[in-house]
């Protein structure tokens, strides 16, 4: 399967983040990728780290914690609770960050949907967020990448402004 | 980085969905009103009420040519903005393209398997 660097962000109104990919895959694989532990702990770290804790206890009340190693940042983890299941279609649970104070008053709720046509799958995750704060915080802890990727992305908005 | 809501910033005036389009048409070039209106297909009060909430946050710019306003992108303004959600788009990329891996597995051994 070819990577295409291609999954979309957007805000949408103060509270929410929408993210979108497409994957060459049946959804039942994608959901499969997506809520089992030993292979959401091949791909959930991004590679900004190792991942140390991957908890699903898949059942609508049952609770999700995922935590990473990262170098220079230390430990980042998330909890929440699955509140909806519709196997291979929808999940929705809640997501708290624990590195903000009261991480479970200022949860977010997900919802990841997933639909399949001529067995390619679109990966839909909706992020609702309780403040702007709160979204505007979530989109900002993806800027731990460091200078140099600030950098590179400086050069290649400078370049299409040419 | 705490921002006021309201349209006073790039953050917020890009927020709407049609400003965004509008920013999308400038992108390719300088427009005039009109022809933002036909592009977008939107009513030319409405693109006129936008392009004046873009141009006071400076995410568009305007020259006369003759007697045309001339309507471009202010590629300075924006940066804050592309570098915001580019760094959370990049985690994504890089956390999708580790699934896909994944996904690439799961499909050989049902391949072997079946």
């Amino acid at each position: 399967m070819t990577k295409t660097r291609s999954a979309t962000v957007t805000v949408q109104g103060d509270t929410e983040i929408v993210i979108v990919r497409q994957f060459d895959a049946p959804r039942e694989l994608v959901w499969k990728a997506y809520t089992t532990p030993e292979l959401v702990r091949r791909w959930w770290h991004a590679n900004r780290g190792e991942m140390t804790v991957c908890d699903i206890d898949l059942r609508v009340g049952g609770t999700w914690r995922y935590a990473m190693d990262t170098p220079g940042f230390g430990e980042v983890a998330f909890h929440g609770e699955y509140r909806e299941i519709v196997p291979n279609e929808r999940l929705v649970s809640t997501e708290a960050y624990e590195g903000i104070p009261d991480a479970d008053a200022n949860a977010a709720l997900d919802t990841l949907t997933l639909t399949e046509t001529g067995g390619r799958t679109t990966l839909t995750i909706l992020v609702e967020h309780q403040t702007k704060e709160g979204r505007d915080m979530h989109i900002e802890s993806g800027m731990e990448d460091g200078l140099q990727d600030a950098l590179d992305l400086l050069e290649q908005v400078a370049l299409s402004e040419r | 980085m705490p921002r006021a809501a309201t349209t006073t910033d790039a953050f917020n005036a890009v927020a709407e969905p049609r400003r965004r389009a509008i920013l999308d048409a400038l992108a390719e070039g300088e427009l005039t009103v009109n022809e933002v209106v036909r592009r977008l297909g939107l009513a030319q009060p409405q693109v006129s009420k936008h392009l004046r909430v873009l141009r006071e946050v400076g995410a568009v710019q305007v020259r006369d040519d003759g007697r045309q306003r001339l309507y471009r992108v202010n590629g300075e303004a924006l940066r804050p903005i592309h570098d915001w959600v580019a760094s959370f788009e990049r985690l994504w990329d890089d956390r999708f393209d580790a699934l896909v891996d994944v996904l690439d597995d799961l499909k050989r051994n049902e391949r072997r398997d079946g």
